[in-house]
């Protein structure tokens, strides 16, 4: 039994109390940096910043939107850092091995380059799903362990130095170039945000991941086959992580095993921030895309700020803490004793 | 914080008088109880008083606003407003700690208990007996073996919790209450999960305790129950008191009209028996961990077939083996419309048209986080009318399941919001709507009206006759006795995993169930 430590509202009082019960503590959290950070600098709210920020945010974006479909399923995926990195070298060697072979096919590399960094992600969720969903290894171990393995590859494969020899046509696509004065990763970004949605609310599938997280025996006993979702949502999330690879490759035009380490804690962050349970079951695809936002602004604010980057991990730390002792406080304030 | 002996407990009475002893003196009082959560209100204006060695029930309908009650006595839950009293002395109880502290302990439904320590070990959580910040295990073995056994409940001390029973747990939990020597107990519905003769040692229990002076507030949704062991009784309806009562002044059907403010007739309708083709036969079912052991029965199209039994004597088992949820023995097999099934699965008997309902909500039957919707409707989704080009229609399904929902009477209807919010009552409406999406030959129900008020009791009885008018055969498990004998045509008497005996017609009755029970008792003493 919790006791509640909370006063009770009074009546017709208290706008913010009643705001934060219904919204959560997101919106007060973008509010306080959009304030402070256009308070110390204007040109945070510039609209040139803007574009910047969205474009920041793509890569946060799909891969929080993969952590918060495991999330859903009451897992976690800690190797998503590792199996960036590991897509990251796989794409660039496949391409610069490609482009070696023959020197004009530069369209040719540059697709069977993305398809293997692709696949790579594909590989590693598949491996955490096999230990997950079939041998019942937590999901903590399962991808604790997979953070080391697809780690130690993408350094071996890489000798632990860059990797180099793509052509510059994939990092100006993939990255730079701009449609309608939109850059490219935005328009990937929201595509999969779409895609992502559809799948959570308007298919069979997601209403299943949302139901395994919620009570996976409930699932069992109404005759639908769990394991193949949970299956599933780790070769989602691997998926989203190796796509995030190849975009991050094509945007630092090397194959880096040290890349994408920091998403692992700010997909986190983003999906926690957004309202997405720790115990499954509970979250929304716009939170979480609010959650990203949020992130980004925020090392972007404290980036233009000059915050220097080692207190920025201190900071986003304690954001994470605090999102989690606010969600507590709320669910005690709303009168819920969601005893687990 | 006060020793702990149960040394001083099993003598039942002390030498000196009790200065609680007096049966007159109030011992606790609230008045003008009042609580809310974000605009709703649980509790209104109430008013409640204890005296010291009475049996106070509380009764009501689930939402009534019991709960709420009992967790402001118990220090869960602070009032918005009145005030609360405790021998004479205003109280502001801060915790659950605080409320122990002043002598009042509680049992709730929810265990207060440490699944991976021991028995003992739970016992003196937080007052380990000890010398120099040493436990003494000793002693701590000691002092639990003879509080088990002061309390009649047989357990081993050094059995790890979470390898207990339900049954088991509860017995843990009702010890470490009493071992704080309380002046107040609550009983938050003690019985929902004991057997007949644990009922009987918590029974003489709560004599004891309220000889020596203890007030005891006491939940239960069995009207039987309330006869037996209260003095008086608080009814409550929507968060507000409507009356206490002495239960010498007063009958059931009373106390029922009290409850829901209306006249109930007869809570259990009157079903024909018109049976069909066989549905179900077991012939000598097993199951390969031993809990069901050589059972052969038979359910039709067309009748209601009981289970009785104590809990953990294999009644539960047998339901759970038929739909693949228990492990079938090599060479076991149900027969199920005809068929031979050895190695059933939830999937294969639910596209057969068998359905079940587990015994716990919680656990298995709800997704408690989400919609009434989604929870009616995840057997459904994976109907092809659900989906087009790969997407649902959730406009089909929100009507479906709307249309299920009033089917079974689900109210106040909110289709979006969590199931958590809903009274048992409700939450097993919504498992009994997501089961009717389905076709259904045979249906199994495992425990079906625990914790469920006494209307909602009502409406779902009726709705078990009306699936039997259209041809359905009903598998019936069920620790109420009352329920099993009412509904059944034919009851099986389950023991020790085996069936004792058969009953039909105007043979079931209380007393044969119980000779089945009070028979196996005797021969197992005599040996």
């Amino acid at each position: 039994m919790t006791a509640s430590e909370s006063r009770p509202p009074e009546l017709g009082g208290n706008l913010v109390r009643r705001l934060f019960v219904r919204l959560g503590i997101l919106p007060f959290f973008l509010i306080a940096a959009i304030v402070l950070f256009s308070s110390i600098e204007p040109r945070f709210l510039s609209p040139g910043n803007f574009v910047n920020i969205a474009r920041q945010s793509t890569y946060l974006l799909i891969v929080s939107l993969g952590q918060m479909i495991v999330l859903l399923t009451a897992g976690l995926d800690l190797s998503i850092g590792s199996t960036i990195a590991l897509a990251s070298v796989v794409t660039a060697t496949v391409m610069g091995g490609m482009l070696v072979i023959d020197p004009t096919a530069v369209w040719l590399a540059i697709a069977a380059g993305s398809a293997a960094g692709i696949a790579t992600g594909v590989l590693v969720g598949s491996v955490n799903a096999i230990g997950v969903a079939i041998f019942n290894v937590s999901p903590f171990m399962m991808t604790l362990g997979m953070l080391s393995i697809a780690f130690g590859l993408a350094l071996t494969i890489s000798g632990g130095s860059p990797v180099y020899g793509m052509p510059d046509v994939f990092g100006t696509t993939f990255a730079y170039d701009r449609v309608l004065g939109i850059p490219i990763p935005i328009y990937i970004g929201v595509a999969v945000f779409a895609l992502v949605y559809l799948l959570l609310n308007w298919t069979r599938a997601g209403r299943y991941l949302y139901a395994l997280g919620s009570n996976a025996r409930a699932v069992h006993l109404s005759g639908i086959h769990g394991v193949s979702y949970l299956f599933l949502a780790y070769v989602l999330c691997g998926l989203l992580a190796g796509a995030t690879g190849v975009l991050l490759t094509a945007r630092v035009q090397s194959g880096e095993a040290n890349m994408g380490q920091e998403l692992v804690l700010q997909s986190i962050a983003a999906c926690i921030i957004g309202g997405v349970s720790l115990f499954g079951g509970i979250g929304r695809v716009g939170n979480v895309l609010l959650g990203v936002i949020f992130i980004t602004l925020l090392t972007n604010g404290m980036n233009m700020v000059r915050i220097d980057g080692y207190l920025q991990q201190v900071v986003l730390g304690a954001v994470l803490i605090l999102a989690i002792i606010a969600d507590q406080t709320r669910l005690r304030i709303a009168g819920h004793t969601l005893t687990r | 914080m006060r020793t702990l002996s149960p040394d001083k407990q099993r003598s039942g009475t002390h030498d000196e008088p009790l200065p609680l002893a007096r049966p007159e003196a109030e011992l606790l009082t609230l008045r003008g109880v009042s609580k809310s959560f974000v605009g709703i209100k649980a509790l209104e204006d109430v008013d409640f008083d204890l005296k010291a060695g009475e049996v106070h029930v509380l009764f009501g309908e689930n939402g009534a606003g019991k709960s709420t009650l009992i967790n402001i006595i118990a220090g869960v839950l602070r009032p918005d407003h009145g005030v609360l009293t405790l021998q004479g002395q205003n109280k502001r109880l801060s915790s659950v700690v605080d409320a122990r502290k002043s002598g009042i302990a509680a049992v709730f439904q929810e265990f207060s208990l440490a699944p991976d320590l021991a028995v003992e070990e739970n016992l003196f959580l937080g007052v380990e007996p000890g010398r120099m910040g040493l436990l003494s295990k000793r002693a701590i073995r000691r002092q639990a073996k003879a509080a088990l056994a002061n309390l009649g409940f047989r357990l081993d001390p050094a059995a790890r919790v979470g390898s207990l029973s339900r049954a088991e747990q509860q017995m843990v939990e009702i010890t470490k209450a009493v071992l704080t020597e309380p002046k107040v107990i609550i009983f938050d519905e003690p019985t929902a999960s004991l057997t007949e003769r644990e009922v009987r040692e918590l029974f003489r229990l709560i004599g004891r305790l309220k000889a020596e002076g203890v007030g005891i507030v006491y939940i239960t949704h069995r009207i039987s129950e309330i006869f037996e062991i209260g003095d008086r009784v608080t009814v409550m309806r929507d968060g507000r008191k409507i009356q206490t009562v002495a239960l010498e002044d007063v009958d059931a059907t009373r106390i029922v009209e009290l409850m829901t403010g209306r006249h109930i007739g007869n809570l259990y309708p009157t079903i024909a028996h018109k049976p069909g083709r066989t549905l179900l036969r077991l012939d000598k079912l097993q199951t390969a961990d031993g809990s069901v052991r050589g059972v052969a029965l038979e359910v039709r199209a067309g009748e209601i077939v009981g289970l009785a039994g104590l809990v953990g004597c294999g009644k539960s088992e047998i339901g759970r083996a038929c739909f693949g949820l228990c492990r079938l023995a090599m060479g076991s097999s149900i027969a199920f419309g005809g068929d031979l099934i050895t190695r059933p699965t939830p999937r294969r008997m639910l596209k057969r048209g068998l359905q079940y309902v587990p015994s716990d909500r919680r656990r298995e039957g709800l997704m408690f986080e989400r919609s009434t919707r989604e929870n009616i409707s995840l057997p459904m989704l994976a109907d092809s009318e659900l989906s087009r080009a790969g997407f649902l229609r959730r406009s089909v399904e929100r009507a479906r399941a709307r249309h299920l929902a009033e089917k079974m009477g689900v109210t106040p209807l909110q289709m979006e919001s969590p199931v958590i919010q809903y009274s048992g009552g409700n939450q097993q409406k919504v498992v009994l709507a997501k089961i009717m999406s389905q076709d259904m030959k045979l249906l199994i129900l495992d425990e079906p009206t625990v914790g469920v008020d006494v209307a909602s009791k009502a409406e779902i009885y009726g709705f078990l006759a009306g699936l039997i008018e259209t041809g359905v055969g009903i598998l019936l498990i069920s620790s109420d006795l009352p329920e099993v004998l009412n509904l059944s045509h034919r009851v099986y008497v389950i023991h020790d995993g085996e069936v004792r005996s058969h009953l039909a017609g105007s043979d079931i009755s209380e007393r044969n169930v119980l000779h089945s029970f009070f028979n196996n008792d005797a021969a197992r003493s005599a040996q």
